[in-house]
C-alpha cells in the first residue's frame, strides 16, 4: 500500500490562536483513517487547510507530490482530493440531479464526459437521491442532505475522500446507513479520512484512528485498540475533578 | 392623447424598457455571482454604440488602444505571478490568450476599410472588442478586492465608472452619436406605425434573456455560474475556480451590454457619459427584483421604460423624483425580507 | 486636553495668515478645501466611524444653500436667518430621510442614499421657486456685527474658525461615552445592543450631525459664491466626497481635510498641466482620480492618513480626567444562592428545525453552572434565548422575577445580566480602557449635545474610574492604555469580562470563554471566575473544555437534540451513562 497523504508538523493559525499546532497524520491508500476528538480541537480547521481553503505551515504530501501553497482549492480537486464539509455547502435553490452533475465540473474541465455513468453509479448507492433528483436540495432532510454532499464529492471521482462531521445533526440509524455506505466506498478503491465527534461510530468502521485536543494529536493507533482505550472517554469528559476542586466546592456549601 | 401616440409612447417604453432590461439582468447577474454592483453596466452600452459609429465613420476606434492596453496591464501582471511561483512556463501561453484577440482585432482594423465593411462584420468586431473589456476590468480592478464588503465594491465600481467616463471622453470626444439603423422599415399595425428597428430590439432583448435561461439552466458552465452565485464555498469545493466565475460574469455582463448598444444606438443618441443613466434606469429594474431574481428585474424593467416614456410625454420634471423615489420603499421591503444582511469579514 | 487644542491652533493660525502671505487665488482654493473638509468631516463619522455609506451629502449641502439663497434674495432676510433655516430644514429632512434609509440593511443603505440623493437633486432644478437649472443669483454677504464677510481673506477666516470649531465638537464627541458608542455601530451593533446601548438612536444622531455639517458648508458655499444652481450638488459630487475620505483617511477626522486637500489640490493640478498633455484636459483628470481610489482601495484600505501617521510619533494616550471621580450606583445584590435565572418549557423553532425542546434550566446567584453537550445539541440557541438574540416560540424566561423572554437584548442588559461573545467583540483600535468602558454605557446619562461641547467630564470621570476597577479588578491593570486589539486572546476574553462587569451584572452569561486559550490563561479565566462567584455573581457558561468546565463548574446542564438531556454535579455527570453515550456517540 502507498501511502497517499503525508502530513507533517502542519501549523495552522487562526488570527491569533494556533487552532492546530505540529500536527503529523498519515493515510495509506485504501484505508479510512477517523480524527476524532471533542469540539474546538481543530478538526474543521485541519480538513479546511487540507483541501486548501486555509493557509498552514507545514508539509502536506499527496500521491508522493508536495502539496504548496499556490495549490488552490482547484488544483486539489483536480489531483483527486474532495471535501463534504461540516456545513454540507449545498446549492439549495438547484435540485438534486443539478447538485450532483455540478459535482463532476472539475473533470468536466478536464475533459471528461463520462458523467451520466458516474451519476447512475451515485444513485445506486443513494436511491433515495433518485427519487428525489427533480426536487430543489433544500427540500431534503438532514439525513438526505448529507447523501447528496457525499454523492456529490463523488461524481468526481476522488481519490481521497475527506469528511468533516458526517454525523453531525442526524439520528443515530441514519449515522449507520451512511458509515455503511463508507466501507462500500473503500471497496471501490476510495480512500477516506473521516473527521468526527463521534468516536464510536467512527472507530467502527475505521482502519486507524487519531485523536486531537486542542489542536495537537495526543492518541493514535488501530481503531479497535482505540476503541476499547478508556483514554478516549476521559478526552471527551475530562478527568474526574480532582480532590482538591471538591474540597473547594463542598466549602462554598453549594 | 390620441391612440397613436399611445403604441408610439408604448413601443418607444418598451423598447427602452428592453435595454433596461438588459442591463438590469447583467447587474443581476454579477451581483449574485460576486457580489459587485456593477455601476459601469451603462458605459459598456456606450462604448459599444460608440465604437460602431466610430467603425461606421471609417475610423479607428480607441476602444482598441483601451483593450490594447488593458490585455498587457493584466498579461503583465499574471506572468509576474507566474514567475514568481516559478512557473514561467506559463508565459507565453499568457501571452497568447490576452494578446492574441487584441493583435488580431488591430490587424484587421488597420487592413480594411472600416466604413465599407458589411454591417454583420461591423457589429462583430464591436462585440470583439467591447466583450473582452469584462473579464480584464475583473482581473485588474476587481480580483484583488474580491472578498471585501459589498459597499467597499461598490466604491470601487464608482470609480471604475468615473474612469471608464474619462476614458470615453478622451476617446470618443464630447459628441453624441446615433449608429446607423439596422433595419429602416417601418410598417402600420392597422393604424399605428411600427419601426422595424423598434422590433429588433425588443426580439433581439427578449432573444438573448432566452439564450441566457437555457445558458443558465442546461449547460454545466452556466449551472457553475448559478452555483457560484448561490454558494461560493460549496462552489470551490467542487473544483469551481472563482476567480473563472467572477470573469464569466463579466465577461457575459459585458457581452450583454454590447448586445445592448449595437441594439440602441440608432434609435438614441448616446454620448459618453450617457452610461450613468442608463446603469441607473437598469439598476433600479434590479433593485426592484431584490438583486437576485431576473425575471421581475426584467418585468421591473419594462414598467420603467415606459414610464419613462410617458412621463417625458407628460413633460413631467419630476417623472426622475418618482423613479427615484419609488426605490426607497422597495429597499425598505426587501431589508425587512432580508434582514440580517450580515457582511462576511 | 491641551495637546488637542494645539493641531485646531494651527489651523486657526493656517487660516489667519493664508491671506496675508498667499495670494488671493490660492485662499480661495484654501476656502473651498474648508468648505469641502466640513462636508468630509460629517462623512467621515457617518461612514467611516459609524458604517453607513452616504452618497447623498451633497444633497444636504444643496438643501443650507438654496435656503439661505431663497430667505436672502427672494425675502431679504439675513444670511444667519437663510443658516437658522437651512439647519432647520436638514434637521427635519435628515431626520425623516434617516428613520427611512437607516434601518435599510447592509448594503441596501448606500443605494437608498443614492435614491434619495437624486431625487433631491431633480427638486433642487425643478421646484418652483429654486430657480430652476440657472439658479438663484446676487446673494448677500454675510455681515458679523458690522463685519462683512466677502474677499477670501474675510471667507478664510470665518471658515476656518467654523472648521475648528466642528473638528474640537466632533473629537469631544468620540472621547466620550457616545462616541464610543458610534464607534460600535460600524462592526459590532450586536455586542453595543449587549451593552444596553440604543444603536438605531446612535445611528440616526451620527446622520444628522453628518447632514447638518454638510448644510452649513453648504450656507457657507452659497455666501462665497453668491449663486447657487443645482450642479454642485449632484450625485457625482457626493461620489467625490466619499472619494475624499476614502484617500484621505476613512475613519480619522484629520484624514477628511487630508482627502479634501488632495482631491481639490490635484484636481487643481491637472487642470493645469493636462492640457499641454493632451488636446483636451476635461475630466480626464477624473481618469486620474478613478485610477487613485481603485489603487488605495486595492492597496491602502484605511487611506492615506493612518499610512503616513505611521511616519510620526504615536500619541500619548489621553491622561485620565483630574476630577475626585465618584463611585456609580450599584445594584443591590440578591440574597446568596437565590434562584437568579429560571428557563421552562423553552421551545425554538427555525421552520421545520426544532433546535430547543421543553428546554429548561436554573441559574442561582454565587454559583457556576455549565452547559455543555455535543454539536449541534442546541446549547447555542438556548443561550440566544436567554440573552434576548432570539425570542422563544413558547415557554417562558424568568429572571428576578420577571420576565423576560421575548425582550431585546438591551433591555436585558438593562436589568443585570450581561454576556460576553464566542467571537471575541471587541473594538480593536480602542484601548483597552476604553472597551471596558463600553460596558458602563447604560449607566451614564451624558447626551449629544453634553459630549460635544465637553461638558459631561465629571460622569465621564466617573465611568472611566469604573472601568478602570474593573480592570484591576480582573488583574490586567497594566494593559490600561494598550490598543485592544493588540493583546493575546486569552487577556482579550478577559477584558471581555471586565467590560461586562462594568455594567454592574447580578449574572453573567458567557459564550465559550475557554475557546482557544492555552492552559496557563485558561487557570487565569477559571481562577477570575472562582473569584466572582465568592461575590455573589452569578455565572452560566457554555464550553466545550471539559477539562475547564469539570474542574469549576458547582453544577451542569447536558443538551442533546435541542433537550436536556441530564443534570448535577460534575462527578454525577461523568459517570452518567447517558452523557457518555451522547458524547463519545454510538451507532444502531
Amino acid at each position: 500500500m502507498s501511502r497517499l497523504l503525508d502530513v507533517r508538523n502542519l501549523t495552522i493559525s487562526h488570527g491569533k490562536v494556533e487552532a492546530v499546532r505540529q500536527l503529523n497524520l498519515s493515510l495509506e491508500e485504501g484505508q479510512i483513517v477517523s480524527l476524532i476528538g471533542p469540539n474546538g480541537a481543530g478538526k474543521t480547521t485541519l480538513m479546511a487547510a487540507l483541501i486548501g481553503l486555509l493557509p498552514a505551515q507545514g508539509q502536506v504530501s499527496y500521491a508522493g507530490q508536495p502539496l504548496l501553497a499556490h495549490h488552490d482549492v482547484a488544483q486539489r480537486i483536480d489531483k483527486g482530493m474532495a471535501l463534504v464539509p461540516e456545513s454540507r455547502e449545498l446549492f439549495g435553490l438547484m435540485s438534486v440531479e443539478d447538485n450532483l452533475r455540478l459535482g463532476a465540473f472539475s473533470r468536466h474541465r478536464r475533459g471528461f464526459r463520462d458523467h451520466q455513468k458516474t451519476l447512475d453509479e451515485v444513485f445506486g448507492l443513494f436511491p433515495r437521491m433518485y427519487e428525489r433528483r427533480s426536487q430543489p436540495a433544500c427540500t431534503l432532510s438532514g439525513g438526505e442532505r448529507q447523501m447528496l454532499a457525499i454523492g456529490r464529492a463523488l461524481m468526481a471521482k476522488p481519490r481521497l475522500l475527506m469528511l468533516d462531521e458526517p454525523s453531525l445533526g442526524l439520528a443515530p440509524r441514519v449515522i449507520g446507513e451512511i458509515f455503511t455506505i463508507f466501507e462500500t466506498l473503500r471497496q471501490s478503491g476510495v480512500s477516506i479520512l473521516l473527521v468526527e465527534q463521534n468516536a464510536r461510530a467512527a472507530l467502527k468502521i475505521s482502519d486507524y484512528g487519531y485523536v486531537l485536543e486542542v489542536g495537537e494529536i495526543v492518541l493514535e493507533g488501530s481503531a479497535q485498540a482505540l476503541a476499547n482505550n478508556p483514554q478516549v472517554a476521559e478526552i471527551y469528559l475530562g478527568r474526574p475533578p480532582t480532590r482538591a476542586a471538591m474540597e473547594v466546592t463542598s466549602a462554598t456549601g453549594t | 392623447m390620441d391612440i397613436s401616440i399611445l403604441a408610439f409612447l408604448a413601443q418607444d417604453g418598451l423598447t427602452t424598457g428592453a435595454i433596461y432590461a438588459l442591463v438590469a439582468l447583467a447587474l443581476v447577474l454579477v451581483f449574485s455571482v460576486t457580489r459587485t454592483i456593477l455601476v459601469c453596466q451603462g458605459d459598456f452600452v456606450t462604448y459599444s454604440a460608440l465604437t460602431l459609429a466610430t467603425l461606421q465613420l471609417g475610423l479607428m476606434p480607441g476602444t482598441l488602444w483601451l483593450l490594447l492596453g488593458c490585455s498587457l496591464a493584466a498579461c503583465t501582471l499574471d506572468s509576474i505571478a507566474a514567475l514568481r511561483r516559478g512557473q514561467s512556463r506559463r508565459v507565453p501561453g499568457l501571452l497568447a490568450r490576452y494578446l492574441g484577440l487584441p493583435t488580431v482585432l488591430w490587424v484587421v482594423l488597420d487592413t480594411f476599410e472600416l466604413a465599407g465593411l458589411p454591417a454583420v462584420l461591423q457589429i462583430l468586431l464591436t462585440l470583439a472588442l467591447v466583450t473582452p473589456l469584462g473579464p480584464l476590468l475583473y482581473r485588474l480592478v476587481y480580483q484583488r478586492v474580491a472578498e471585501t464588503s459589498v459597499l467597499l465594491l461598490l466604491i470601487v465600481s464608482v470609480a471604475v465608472h468615473i474612469t471608464l467616463v474619462g476614458i470615453s471622453l478622451l476617446m470618443f470626444g464630447a459628441e453624441g452619436v446615433r449608429t446607423d439603423a439596422l433595419a429602416e422599415a417601418v410598417f402600420m399595425l392597422g393604424e399605428l406605425p411600427v419601426g422595424l428597428q423598434s422590433l429588433l430590439v425588443i426580439a433581439s432583448a427578449l432573444l438573448l434573456i432566452g439564450l441566457l435561461y437555457a445558458f443558465f439552466g442546461h449547460s454545466l458552465y452556466g449551472k457553475a455560474l448559478r452555483a457560484t452565485a448561490l454558494n461560493r464555498k460549496g462552489a470551490q469545493l467542487v473544483g469551481i475556480p472563482t476567480q473563472l466565475a467572477g470573469k464569466a460574469a463579466f465577461g457575459l455582463a459585458a457581452l450583454i451590454g454590447a448586445i445592448s448598444g449595437v441594439l440602441i444606438g440608432p434609435l438614441t443618441t448616446l454620448y459618453y457619459d450617457s452610461g450613468f443613466l442608463i446603469s441607473l434606469k437598469g439598476f433600479v429594474a434590479a433593485i426592484f427584483g431584490g438583486l437576485a431574481s431576473y425575471p421581475i428585474a426584467a418585468a421591473s424593467a419594462f414598467f420603467v421604460g415606459v414610464l419613462e416614456s410617458f412621463a417625458n410625454f407628460g413633460a413631467s420634471a419630476y417623472k426622475e423624483v418618482i423613479v427615484f423615489t419609488l426605490v426607497i420603499p422597495v429597499l425598505l421591503w426587501l431589508s425587512l425580507k432580508h434582514p440580517h444582511l450580515e457582511e462576511q469579514h | 486636553m491641551i495637546r488637542r487644542l494645539i493641531p485646531l491652533f494651527a489651523l486657526l493660525l493656517l487660516a489667519g495668515l493664508a491671506p496675508v502671505l498667499l495670494p488671493t487665488f490660492h485662499v480661495t482654493l484654501l476656502n473651498y478645501i474648508g468648505l469641502y473638509s466640513l462636508v468630509a468631516l460629517g462623512l467621515v463619522l457617518l461612514t467611516g466611524i459609524g458604517g453607513m455609506t452616504s452618497f447623498g451629502q451633497a444633497a444636504f449641502v444643496g438643501i443650507g444653500a438654496y435656503a439661505s439663497a431663497v430667505l436672502t434674495t427672494q425675502y431679504g432676510l439675513s444670511p444667519w436667518l437663510g443658516l437658522l433655516a437651512g439647519l432647520a430644514i436638514t434637521l427635519v429632512v435628515a431626520t425623516s430621510l434617516g428613520l427611512l434609509t437607516l434601518r435599510l440593511a447592509g448594503h441596501y443603505l448606500p443605494i437608498g442614499t443614492l435614491a434619495w440623493g437624486l431625487a433631491l437633486f431633480y427638486l433642487f432644478g425643478n421646484l418652483p421657486g429654486l430657480g430652476g437649472f440657472g439658479g438663484l443669483q446676487n446673494l448677500p454677504n454675510i455681515s458679523l456685527f458690522g463685519w462683512q464677510v466677502r474677499d477670501p481673506a474675510d471667507f478664510s477666516l470665518l471658515i476656518g474658525l467654523l472648521l475648528a470649531i466642528s473638528l474640537w465638537l466632533l473629537d469631544n464627541l468620540l472621547h466620550s461615552r457616545q462616541g464610543r458608542a458610534i464607534r460600535t455601530l460600524k462592526d459590532s451593533a450586536g455586542m453595543a445592543e449587549a451593552m444596553g446601548i440604543d444603536t438605531a438612536r446612535s445611528r440616526l444622531q451620527v446622520f444628522i450631525i453628518a447632514a447638518l455639517l454638510a448644510a452649513l458648508s453648504g450656507w457657507l458655499y452659497a455666501h462665497l459664491q453668491r449663486v447657487v444652481n443645482p450642479t454642485p450638488f449632484s450625485v457625482v459630487m457626493g461620489i467625490e466626497y466619499l472619494f475624499m475620505i476614502v484617500l484621505g483617511g476613512v475613519a480619522s477626522l484629520w484624514g477628511a481635510l487630508l482627502g479634501a486637500a488632495l482631491l481639490t489640490l490635484i484636481k487643481q493640478v491637472l487642470q493645469d498641466v493636462l492640457p499641454q498633455l493632451f488636446g483636451h484636459a476635461d475630466n480626464v483628470e477624473m481618469i486620474f482620480f478613478g485610477v487613485l481610489v481603485i489603487l488605495v482601495l486595492q492597496y491602502a484600505r484605511g487611506g492615506l492618513l493612518p499610512l503616513l501617521s505611521g511616519l510620526f510619533p504615536r500619541a500619548q494616550p489621553h491622561p485620565l480626567p483630574e476630577h475626585p471621580a465618584h463611585a456609580l450606583p450599584r445594584r443591590t445584590m440578591p440574597a446568596n444562592g437565590q434562584p437568579l435565572m429560571v428557563a421552562e418549557g423553552l421551545l425554538k423553532q427555525f421552520g421545520g428545525l426544532v433546535a430547543n425542546k421543553d428546554m429548561g434550566l436554573t441559574v442561582n446567584g454565587a454559583e457556576i453552572t455549565a452547559l455543555i453537550g455535543p454539536n449541534g445539541a442546541g446549547k447555542s440557541t438556548l443561550f440566544n434565548l436567554l440573552s434576548g438574540v432570539l425570542a422563544p416560540n413558547a415557554g417562558q424566561i424568568v429572571f428576578l422575577g420577571q420576565r423576560i423572554d421575548g425582550l431585546s437584548p438591551r433591555a436585558i442588559a438593562r436589568l443585570g445580566v450581561s454576556r460576553t461573545f464566542q467571537h471575541v467583540r471587541l473594538l480593536p483600535d480602542m484601548s483597552v480602557l476604553e472597551n471596558v468602558a463600553l460596558g458602563a454605557h447604560a449607566r451614564g446619562k451624558a447626551g449629544l449635545l453634553r459630549s460635544m461641547l465637553h461638558l459631561e467630564r465629571e460622569e465621564e470621570a466617573a465611568l472611566l474610574a469604573e472601568a478602570r476597577r474593573q480592570i484591576e479588578r480582573v488583574g490586567l491593570g497594566a494593559a490600561l492604555h494598550t490598543p485592544a486589539g493588540s493583546l493575546p486572546l486569552g487577556q482579550q476574553r478577559i477584558v471581555e469580562i471586565a467590560r461586562a462587569l462594568c455594567s454592574d451584572p447580578l449574572l453573567l452569561l458567557l459564550d465559550e470563554p475557554a475557546a482557544g486559550l492555552r492552559h496557563g490563561e485558561k487557570q487565569a479565566l477559571a481562577h477570575l471566575l472562582e473569584q466572582l462567584r465568592s461575590e455573589g455573581l452569578g455565572v452560566l457558561l457554555v464550553e466545550h473544555d471539559m477539562e475547564f468546565v469539570m474542574g469549576l463548574a458547582d453544577q451542569i446542564v447536558v443538551m442533546e437534540f435541542g433537550q436536556r438531556l441530564a443534570g448535577g454535579t460534575p462527578l454525577q455527570i461523568q459517570q452518567n451513562p447517558a452523557v457518555l453515550a451522547a458524547y463519545l456517540g454510538g451507532v444502531e
